[in-house]
């Protein structure tokens, strides 16, 4: 499967009959980080996501199995929508340096009496 | 299939039924170096998979579908095993 955003919608009056009913979006493929990668491409929908939304998508002759029984002509299709995405950061966070050895503290007892 | 490294975990409340009560992880393609390989791409686990796990991604239907025991549905990527060690032949990189 494939992560990606919807973008667009694609409308279609001649189709295939299988087609027929389906929506189909236009999806852009994004990198883990949410940064866009490759082209976009037309994906048909088996959940309702809408413009903006956060998908992952299935390719291949299982694309056409989300959308049982009919079987459409399609390659790709949008099986999910994400919620949230949680990433472990690739370059592990530094230890912090070692704490430096504080100062010795100023005795706490009585001060010297003066004269 | 793919050498590839468990970067981080989706979670998804609407989706297809198949996908439901497995991780959803996200995944990142290896070189034999280990260094990143194109994009990361979504699997569903069938092996109990974690976050910084190194593991073997199915990238075909009928495989994925298979190992998540869920035949003739909308899966093309499975996290079917780990991986401990790669041994090469001298000279291979």
């Amino acid at each position: 499967m494939y992560f990606g955003r919807v973008v667009g919608c694609v409308w279609s009056t001649v189709k295939n009959r299988n087609l027929e009913g389906h929506r189909m979006l236009v999806i852009q493929p994004l990198t883990a980080e949410l940064a866009n990668t490759g082209q976009r491409i037309i994906c048909t929908d088996c959940t309702g996501a809408g413009a903006g939304e956060l998908i992952y998508w299935v390719r291949g002759r299982e694309a056409s199995y989300a959308l049982l029984p009919q079987e459409p002509a399609t390659d790709a299709t949008v099986v999910a929508i994400v919620d949230s995405i949680h990433l472990k950061s690739k370059v592990a966070p530094a230890p912090p340096p070692p704490a430096a050895p504080a100062p010795p503290a100023p005795a706490k007892g009585r001060k010297p009496r003066k004269g | 299939m793919l050498i590839a490294r468990v970067i981080g975990e989706l979670v998804a409340t609407y989706k297809h039924p198949s996908h439901e009560g497995r991780k959803i992880l996200m995944v990142q393609p290896l070189n034999l170096d280990g260094s990143d390989r194109g994009v990361a791409v979504v699997a569903l686990d069938a092996v109990d998979a974690g976050v910084g796990d190194k593991v073997l991604v199915v990238t075909e239907g009928f495989g994925a579908c298979t190992s998540v025991g869920r035949f003739l549905q909308p899966i093309d990527m499975a996290v079917i095993g780990f991986i401990d060690h790669i041994e090469l032949l001298p000279g291979v990189s």
